[in-house]
């Protein structure tokens, strides 16, 4: 789950991070009041959980309260990438002298929360990545000791930040590493931390941030849980969630219906194999049983693009003719008006095939053969 | 001999009186009585109609009954707890099939273990099998015979799907493991095919892996240095969106990394042949 860049900076400053004193509004005039407010210039922000929206203009500064009005206006009624902008942040203009990147994420291969952080800040860290590695200091960190002052004082070094601003950082580094933890993060970002001149001194400030949550955890955040922006995900992602199915809208128009997660990933794969455009991954879990079963369907079936619906089902300990019952079952519920084709394998399979036919699926021996028939309706169907 | 568990493993079960461990429990026994015992906090002292002794803790369960293996179904907040319990009283292998465990308490837990000399598996795995002697976890094992090939997987049913067109090929299994579908976990794909190239009863490898960060990669490295027996992949995710989590909490590509091209031309390039569906993974072999 994702926060939003205002809500993370408020989890920073709550570690100690210096953070710029925004305002977040929903309409213009409350931008104009929050610019008043925090005093001329100011940046408004757009409040969306994609990246690039400086490149989509959904950040502006305003040197007057009229363009700060014009520009909140303008950015509230915008889209980017397919995202209503409902909120904005306006934070006071900051006079930026050099930018770095600070984050921390999950290394799987070293096992580790990782900070990363690099001179080159303010631009795409996954170009920098791939373009300039050298220009990245990599420190992991210790799962029961933090990281302590010396580790951070080594990446201020190897950064080459000055001296002056040492000990701002450590303390921004190790505040970092502590709200990765304390919200149990899988990615924590400040991209900018930028040298900003204050009144004729400099500091260090995050004009930016960013976090990444644990889905697994929020069952111990319930105060993150809610927080959930909705346009994080499609309705049928939404319904799915609360139906406990693991779902993924994609734009095809052959709707799938796998029991386990490899073989959602592997039935999608052997659909574009053959030509065919997959409507969703969607995993109703290795039981397949009758309401999931039916929960699925519903889903998949309020999806005006599919035109087919594939069932790939591996019958295991759930046999495959009692997980034929539960989609014969799910069917005569739901009466779906497209056609389905259904490959099921594993234990009882005979048995299975019998019970799908009885119920005039179009049943296949294959998974590719499935595909080939789905791949062949949808066609028929466009 | 087959790798990790046999005839002789001395197998627990945490969280046996729960409804899944209950299930899988009686499944287990009724195909290899390995479980010595179970562990379900407050009822020790109980016995379970199919006759296995109930302990409140994992180290008592070691002193009575000798048990060297552990596999938990217990809920995914208190599942952490239950691998550190495991390997404090000394259980070298431990199997948790529970998903859903936060990321922070895996990487706390995984090196916790790690100074206890204990091997984990999983979690968010179907756990072991090794076809005739021992069944470990959730794996349905009539679609197992006993036989030369080794697997090894990040998923469950994709596993059973190839294990059951190796059946129907005539190809029998000496141990298929599911090292689960989490970003952080226990034993890699690495360990594991070790583990099979010292194995005299291994004769082929199949490994089944998925987007996501890069064990397969490394894997693949390690194989084309030491591995001479045959090594079948198959990586599944090729048609997945970046960005997007794909059921598993590890099957994500990420800034550009962990796409299934990427571990296909790995494995291909360590003369790995890879199969397009998971069903070729027979006549590869041959």
């Amino acid at each position: 789950m994702k926060l939003h860049e205002y809500q993370s900076k408020q989890r920073f400053a709550h570690h100690g991070i210096p953070v710029p004193q925004g305002i977040v509004v929903e309409n213009a005039a409350a931008a104009r009041e929050a610019a008043r407010e925090l005093g001329l210039p100011v940046v408004i922000k757009a409040q969306v959980l994609v990246g690039g929206r400086g490149k989509a203009g959904g950040v502006k500064v305003a040197r007057t309260l009229d363009e700060a009005e014009a520009y909140a206006d303008q950015i509230l009624s915008m889209t980017i990438k397919g995202l209503p902008v409902r909120r904005v942040l306006v934070d006071p203009a900051a006079d930026i002298r050099s930018e770095i990147y600070l984050g921390a994420v999950i290394d799987r291969a070293l096992r580790r929360v990782v900070l990363m952080a690099s001179s080159a800040g303010g631009v795409d860290i996954e170009e920098v990545a791939a373009k300039t590695p050298e220009k990245i200091v990599r420190v992991p960190v210790d799962p029961f000791i933090g990281l302590p002052e010396y580790l951070a004082r080594d990446v201020a070094v190897a950064i080459g930040l000055p001296r002056e601003h040492w000990g701002e950082f450590i303390k921004i580094a190790r505040g970092l590493v502590e709200a990765f933890h304390a919200n149990d993060a899988s990615l924590a970002e400040i991209n900018p931390l930028a040298i900003v001149n204050t009144e004729g001194h400099q500091r260090l400030l995050a004009l930016d941030g960013k976090m990444v949550i644990d889905d697994n955890a929020l069952f111990r955040h319930p105060d993150l849980a809610a927080l959930r922006d909705p346009d994080e995900e499609s309705e049928a992602e939404r319904k799915a969630r609360a139906a406990d199915l693991n779902f993924v809208s994609l734009d095809g128009d052959i709707g799938c219906l796998v029991n386990g997660a490899g073989l959602a990933m592997a039935t999608l794969d052997i659909i574009q194999h053959f030509g065919g455009r997959p409507a969703n991954f969607l995993d109703v879990a290795g039981g397949a049983k009758a309401d999931k079963v039916a929960a699925a369907l519903r889903i998949l079936l309020a999806d005006p693009k599919v035109k087919v619906v594939l069932f790939n089902i591996f019958g295991g300990i759930t046999r495959c003719d009692e997980v034929a019952r539960g989609i014969v079952q799910a069917i005569e519920e739901i009466k779906p008006k497209v056609p389905m084709v259904a490959r099921i394998t594993g234990t009882n399979k005979e048995e299975g095939d019998r019970i799908l036919a009885s119920a005039n699926l179009i049943t296949a021996e294959s998974a590719a053969e499935a595909a080939q028939k789905a791949i062949a309706l949808a066609r028929a169907a466009a | 001999m087959a790798i990790l568990a046999d005839r002789n493993t001395r197998l627990i079960v945490q969280g046996i009186t729960g409804r899944e461990g209950d299930f899988h429990t009686r499944q287990m026994q009724a195909y290899a009585p390995i479980v010595v015992g179970g562990v379900t906090p407050g009822k020790g002292g109980m016995i379970t109609d199919y006759g296995v002794p109930v302990f409140d803790t994992v180290g008592q369960a070691v002193r009575e009954v000798g048990a060297n293996a552990s596999v938990i179904f217990v809920p995914a907040r208190f599942a952490p707890d239950a691998i550190m319990e495991a390997a404090d009283a000394g259980i070298k292998l431990i199997v948790c099939i529970t998903e859903g465990i936060p990321v922070l308490d895996m990487i706390r837990v995984r090196a916790y273990l790690d100074t206890k000399g204990a091997m984990l598996l999983g979690p968010n795995c179907p756990g072991l099998l090794t076809p005739g002697q021992a069944k470990i976890g959730i794996i349905p094992a009539n679609i197992a015979v006993p036989g030369p090939v080794g697997i090894v997987s990040r998923s469950g049913t994709l596993t059973y799907e190839a294990v059951y067109a190796l059946t129907q090929a005539g190809l029998g299994q000496s141990t298929i493991v599911g090292i689960g579908g989490d970003p952080v976990h226990g034993l890699d794909f690495l360990d594991v095919i070790r583990m099979f190239n010292d194995d005299p009863e291994t004769e082929a490898i199949v490994m089944i892996g998925e987007i996501g960060g890069n064990e397969e990669e490394r894997a693949a490295a390690w194989i084309k240095a030491h591995v001479k027996k045959p090594v079948v992949g198959f990586i599944a995710g090729r048609a997945a969106p970046e960005g997007r989590r794909m059921g598993h909490a590890g099957a994500i590509i990420e800034g550009g990394s962990g796409s299934a091209q990427a571990k296909i031309e790995a494995l291909r390039a360590a003369g790995i042949r890879v199969a397009e569906l998971p069903t070729d993974i027979p006549a590869l072999l041959r």
